[in-house]
């Protein structure tokens, strides 16, 4: 039997704990221990951003990340961002721009354009599409995505 | 993915990581951001059964001013060394190459010393602080020494530290004000540099780096001699890859690379001589 470890996360807000083995990852901590399903995996190799969330506001991708590193810290993914029935102004700068089709890469790019806008307050369009570089997506050729960020830095 | 299965230690100061590493011997990994180490994980690429997680050492995580240099702690993250206003000041060729790292979300989680630990010679900054000249503070139960960035790289994914010794401090001298460049070349945004180059200039000394031109980051010793003897932008970058060993892979031929090198160490040079 393999080591066996308790953290201590909040996750939007709440207070989650668990055991888990120390190769848990922080996005199977996510959807698996506490049912979060909306972060998605998509790469599982580090490199299309599907599965960022914020760690202490920060965005970072949650598949490469272990469960234990984040225990004790602050975690928010895209669950946590809605004000009971109302979307975040970001979620719904997605909605107004059409800034998604099959919705997978959504969330990450979600949570990563909302990470950028914090350290960016006014980009342009090229500090957006530089600064998403990290989220992929498949559908959309971001060329929505980036208007949608652009709208929400707009309308703030 | 899972990674195999490990035991998991949360050591509360340096002092006691290096205890640890010393308790569990080659068996053992320290885990700073996580940015490399856990990817080759999930790929059974690595095994380690002992993960040493020193990525919350906040007493590691610093940058200052030591007078004639910048001192960087090892777990400084690439976001603040990329946002540093001390580095940007007085070091800002290495603030501009972390700026090169990844994506934002890596930045936010990689470190300096994980990096340059890592010992990948296509990363940007072995290459980076090979090109300004560094020194790299290890420690160990013997305790501390002192070792020149020019003999830390010792080949592929290989150093100079020794299975029980943390890197600590990364010392790099100012740049006062001296011209600089670092270019990669890369096909997509987020991906590693095909070929990257590092390089300062100031009147007649310089420091030119190369990423990914062999199995560890290259310094350009016959282009930094010949812009010391005088020689033009273009005859000193015809030299660039007198000591690289450039390899082919999916992305490029080790031709193509040789061509490149070239071509950006020309440009850089040019940059650096405004
Ligand atoms: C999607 C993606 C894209 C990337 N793109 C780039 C890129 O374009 N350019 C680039 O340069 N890098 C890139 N990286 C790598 C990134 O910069 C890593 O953060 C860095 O290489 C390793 O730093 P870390 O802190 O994450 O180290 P870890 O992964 O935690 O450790 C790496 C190795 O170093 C050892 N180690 C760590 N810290 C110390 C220490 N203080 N003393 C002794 N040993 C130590 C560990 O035991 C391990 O063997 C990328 C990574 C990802 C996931
Ligand atoms: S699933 Fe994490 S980056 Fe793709
Ligand atoms: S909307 Fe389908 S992957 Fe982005």
């Amino acid at each position: 039997m393999s080591q066996m470890i308790k953290v201590a996360i909040t996750v939007n807000g709440q207070h989650t704990t668990a055991m888990v083995e120390p190769r848990t990852l922080l996005v199977q901590y996510l959807r698996d221990n506490l049912n979060l399903t909306a972060t998605n995996v998509g790469c599982d190799t580090s490199s299309c951003g599907a599965c960022t969330v914020h760690l202490n506001g920060e965005a970072v991708k949650s598949c490469t990340i272990l469960a234990v590193q984040a225990d004790g810290e602050n975690v928010t993914t895209v669950e946590g961002l809605a004000n009971g029935n109302e979307m975040h102004p970001m979620q719904q700068a997605f909605m107004a721009n059409h800034g998604l089709q099959c919705g997978y890469c959504t969330p990450g790019m979600v949570m990563a354009a909302i990470s950028l806008v914090k350290d960016i307050p006014n980009p342009t369009e090229e500090d957006v599409r530089i600064g998403l570089e990290g989220n992929l997506c498949r559908c959309t050729g971001y060329h929505n995505i980036v208007q949608s960020v652009l709208a929400y830095a707009e309308g703030k | 993915m899972y990674p195999a299965a490990f035991d998991y230690k949360r050591p509360e100061s340096a002092a006691e990581a290096i205890s640890l590493v010393n308790e569990f011997g080659d068996d053992a990994k320290f885990l700073a951001g996580g940015h490399s180490l856990l990817p080759l994980m999930k790929l059974r690429l690595a095994q380690p059964t002992v993960l040493i997680d020193i990525g919350r050492l906040a007493d590691l995580s610093y940058i200052r001013d030591a007078g004639d240099h910048i001192a960087i702690g090892a777990l400084t993250r690439h976001k603040d060394v990329e946002t540093s206003a001390l580095l940007r000041q007085h070091v800002p060729l290495l603030a501009d190459a972390a700026a090169h790292v990844g994506d934002r979300q890596v930045r936010h989680r990689g470190t300096i010393g994980g990096s340059i630990a890592h010992a990948d010679s296509a990363s940007d900054l072995p290459a980076t602080i090979l090109a300004l000249g560094a020194k790299l503070i290890a420690e160990g139960i013997g305790g501390r020494r002192e070792i020149p960035a020019v003999d830390f790289f010792k080949g592929f994914l290989e150093s100079a530290l020794l299975p029980d010794e943390l890197l600590v401090e990364i010392q790099v001298p100012k740049m006062s004000n001296a011209g600089w460049s670092f270019l990669k070349f890369n096909r997509r945004a987020q991906d590693w540099a095909i070929v990257g180059v590092a390089a300062w200039r100031d009147a007649g000394n310089c420091g030119v780096a190369l990423v990914n031109m062999g199995s560890t980051p290259i310094l350009a010793t016959s282009v930094v001699r010949a812009i010391a003897d005088g020689a033009s932008v273009t005859d000193a970058a015809a030299l660039a890859c007198a000591e690289a060993e450039p390899q082919s892979d999916n992305n490029a031929t080790a031709e193509y690379r040789t061509h490149l090198a070239q071509v950006l160490v020309k440009r850089a040079l040019e940059t650096c001589s405004r």
